[in-house]
C-alpha cells in the first residue's frame, strides 16, 4: 500500500489482501485465525473479570493465544513470499478470508461460557500442538513446542474453573450448562481436515485432527464426570469456519479489530 | 500507578501511650522501615490504608480507559504490549491490597469501599480514551507522572508498600517508555497521525499536572505525611520536577502542551506553567468528570455479574474432599 492518496486508488483504500492459497498456507492461517480470535475473545474481558486474580489469568490466556497466532502469521508471511506480515493477515483480510473455527469467534456469553469455550478449545489444541512438535516441518514443529506448553497450562485453568462451576453452587452448574447446549454443536468442527489439509496430512507436514478425537473425548469426559456435566445430545453440527463461512459474529469482531489499521492503509504504528 | 494526594491524613485518634509513639517518631527519624508487626500509632496506621487502597483502586480502575482500546490496538504487537500493560496495572493492584491487608484490613472491606463510592482513586481515570493516541499519551504522561509520585514511596517509612513500590516503580518506568514510543511513531508517522498525537496532549496535559494534587498552600494534611517519612516531597515540588522531564520531550516530539504561558525560566532552570484550572479538578474529585460514573459503574457491573462465580468457588473449595475426590 503506498499511502498516495490520487482518487484512482480510492477503491484499494484499507481493501483486504489477495492471497494465493496454497494448502499449507490455508491449514496456517486456520490455527494462526484460531489463535487470533480466540485471543481476541478473552481480551474483550480486561477491565471486568469476577476475581481479580483471573482478570490477570485471563490477560495471560489471550497473550499466550496473540503470539502463537504472530508466530503463524509470519510463518504463513514466509511460505507465502509475497512479502505480507502479521498484520497484513490480521488487519487486512475480510471476513470470508478468515478460516477460524465457528468455536472460538462465538460472543464470551458469561464466564462460564468463556471457560468452557476454553476448556473445548484446549482439550484439542493441547495435544494438537503435542503431535505437531513431530512435524515434518522444522518452523511448525517449533511453533508447537512453545504452543503445546501454553496450552496445557490452558487446559489445566480451564478444566479447574468448568468442574469449580460444575461443582460449585445450583446457579454455576446452571449457567455451565446452559453454556454447554450453546457451544457444543461446534465442537465437531476441531476434527475435520478441509482436502488440502488432509494431503498435507499424508504426507506428514500436519496432523490429521480426526486422530485426535479419542484423546479430547477421553479429557472431556473425565471433566464433565467431574462437574457434572452430561454431554449433550442433538443433531445439529454447523461448520464453515475452515472455508470462511463464519457466523454473523466474526464481522463484528472483525469490524471494531480492523478498523484503525483499515482507516490508516500504509501507516506504521 | 497511581497516588495522588488527596489529603489523606487522618485527624490524630485515641491518645497514645506517648512513650511508644516518641520510639515511633525516633525510629521513623532513623529511617527506620516499620513492619506490620511494630507498633505503629492508630492514625499512622488509617493513613497508609487509605493512601495505599487508594492507589489499588487508581491501579483498578486505571484498567478501564486503555483496556478500551485492547480490541482495536492497530497492530498486533500493539495489541499484545497494551494488554501486557493493562495486565501489569492489574497485578499492581493486587500487591498494594495486599500490602493493605498487612495493615489489618480485608481486600474485599476495601473494593466495597470503592464500589460504595465512598473511596478515592486518581482523578486522571475519569477521562476517556477517544484515539489510539490517548494509549500513547496515557504511557508518557500518566505513568509519568505516576513514576515522578513513587519513587519517592520506594523509601516510605512502611516496608511493605515501599517494597510493593520497588517492584511497581520498575513496571511504570517500562510503561512510560512505550507510551513514549507510541507517542514518536505517531509524530514520525502521517499528518493525521501526528495530528491525533497533538490532540491527546491536548486533552491530557492538564489533568496530568492536576494528577499531583492541589497545591501546596492548600493541602494542609501533607505536613504529618511527610513526618512519617510517608511522602518526602509536596505536591508542587513533584509537579515541578514532571514539567522539568516532560517540557523537553514534548519537544522532542515536536507537539506543543497546550498552555500559552508555559515558559523556561532561565534564572532558576525551571519550566514554569500557566494557571491550573482546579476548579475542574475539584469537580472530578466531586463525581463530575467526564467518566466517574461510567467507570464506577463498569467496576461495580463486573463485581455484581462476578458474584455467581465467586459464590461457586467458595462453595466448591468447601466441599468435601470426598465428593470431589469421587468425582475426579
Ligand atoms: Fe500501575
Ligand atoms: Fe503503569
Amino acid at each position: 500500500m503506498s499511502g498516495i492518496c490520487e482518487p484512482a486508488m480510492g477503491a484499494m483504500v484499507g481493501s483486504a489482501l489477495t492471497l494465493v492459497e496454497t494448502p499449507l498456507l490455508r491449514a496456517l492461517l486456520a490455527r494462526a485465525d484460531d489463535a487470533l480470535i480466540l485471543g481476541h475473545r478473552l481480551s474483550e474481558w480486561t477491565g471486568h473479570a469476577p476475581i481479580l486474580e483471573e482478570e490477570l489469568a485471563l490477560a495471560n490466556l489471550a497473550l499466550d493465544l496473540i503470539g502463537q497466532a504472530r508466530l503463524l502469521y509470519e510463518y504463513a508471511g514466509a511460505i507465502e513470499g509475497a512479502g505480507h506480515g502479521e498484520d497484513d493477515f490480521a488487519y487486512f483480510r475480510d471476513p470470508p478470508q478468515f478460516r477460524n473455527l465457528l468455536l472460538v469467534e462465538q460472543p464470551n456469553g458469561d464466564f462460564a461460557a468463556t471457560m468452557l469455550r476454553h476448556f473445548l478449545y484446549a482439550a484439542f489444541a493441547d495435544p494438537y500442538w503435542r503431535a505437531m512438535t513431530a512435524a515434518g516441518d522444522a518452523t511448525l514443529a517449533a511453533i508447537a513446542a512453545k504452543a503445546e506448553k501454553e496450552m496445557a497450562y490452558h487446559l489445566r485453568h480451564a478444566a479447574a474453573w468448568v468442574i469449580r462451576l460444575g461443582d460449585g453452587t445450583a446457579e454455576s452448574h446452571r449457567r455451565l450448562a446452559a453454556a454447554l447446549d450453546a457451544l457444543w454443536p461446534f465442537t465437531g468442527e476441531m476434527f475435520t481436515a478441509e482436502a488440502g489439509e488432509a494431503a498435507l496430512a499424508e504426507a506428514g507436514a500436519v496432523i490429521d485432527p480426526a486422530t485426535l478425537r479419542p484423546l479430547w473425548d477421553a479429557t472431556i469426559d473425565r471433566v464433565f464426570a467431574a462437574a457434572n456435566l452430561a454431554r449433550p445430545s442433538g443433531e445439529w453440527a454447523p461448520s464453515g469456519g475452515r472455508a470462511g463461512r463464519h457466523s454473523e459474529h466474526l464481522g463484528h469482531l472483525l469490524a471494531t479489530m480492523q478498523h484503525l489499521a483499515r482507516s490508516h492503509p500504509g501507516a506504521t504504528w | 500507578m497511581y497516588t495522588q494526594a488527596l489529603n489523606t491524613a487522618e485527624a490524630p485518634g485515641a491518645p497514645v501511650d506517648a512513650a511508644a509513639a516518641a520510639r515511633f517518631q525516633a525510629r521513623i527519624d532513623a529511617e527506620q522501615r516499620i513492619e506490620p508487626r511494630d507498633f505503629m500509632p492508630e492514625a499512622y496506621r488509617r493513613t497508609l490504608i487509605r493512601q495505599i487502597s487508594q492507589h489499588a483502586h487508581s491501579e483498578i480502575v486505571g484498567m478501564l480507559p486503555e483496556g478500551n482500546w485492547i480490541t482495536r490496538a492497530p497492530s498486533l504487537r500493539r495489541k499484545a504490549a497494551l494488554l501486557a500493560k493493562v495486565q501489569d496495572e492489574g497485578g499492581h493492584g493486587l500487591y498494594l491490597y495486599a500490602a493493605a491487608e498487612t495493615l489489618g484490613v480485608a481486600r474485599e472491606a476495601l473494593v466495597d469501599q470503592l464500589l460504595a463510592g465512598v473511596a478515592k482513586y486518581s482523578s486522571i481515570f475519569n477521562y476517556p480514551t477517544l484515539t489510539w493516541a490517548d494509549i500513547g499519551a496515557i504511557g508518557w504522561l500518566v505513568d509519568g507522572a505516576a513514576i515522578m509520585n513513587q519513587i519517592p514511596l520506594c523509601r516510605c517509612s512502611y516496608g511493605p508498600y515501599a517494597r510493593a513500590m520497588i517492584r511497581i516503580c520498575k513496571e511504570e518506568s517500562f510503561h512510560q517508555r512505550q507510551g513514549f514510543e507510541i507517542m514518536l511513531t505517531l509524530c514520525r508517522g502521517t499528518p493525521a497521525q501526528k495530528a491525533m498525537a497533538q490532540d491527546a496532549l491536548d486533552r491530557w496535559w492538564w489533568p496530568v499536572l492536576m494528577m499531583f494534587g492541589p497545591p501546596d498552600a492548600q493541602s494542609q494534611h501533607s505536613q504529618t505525611s511527610t513526618r512519617w517519612k510517608i511522602k518526602r516531597f509536596s505536591n508542587d515540588e513533584l509537579r515541578q520536577k514532571f514539567l522539568d522531564a516532560t517540557v523537553p520531550q514534548a519537544r522532542f516530539l515536536g507537539l506543543t502542551p497546550p498552555d500559552p504561558a508555559l515558559a523556561f525560566d532561565a534564572e532558576t532552570g525551571h519550566w514554569r506553567a500557566g494557571p491550573i484550572d482546579w476548579a475542574e479538578f475539584e469537580a472530578v474529585l466531586a463525581g463530575n468528570g467526564p467518566c466517574n460514573r461510567e467507570r464506577l459503574e463498569a467496576r461495580r457491573r463486573a463485581h455484581e455479574d462476578g458474584a455467581w462465580v465467586r459464590d461457586a468457588a467458595r462453595a466448591h473449595a468447601e466441599k468435601p474432599r470426598a465428593t470431589k475426590a469421587q468425582a475426579a
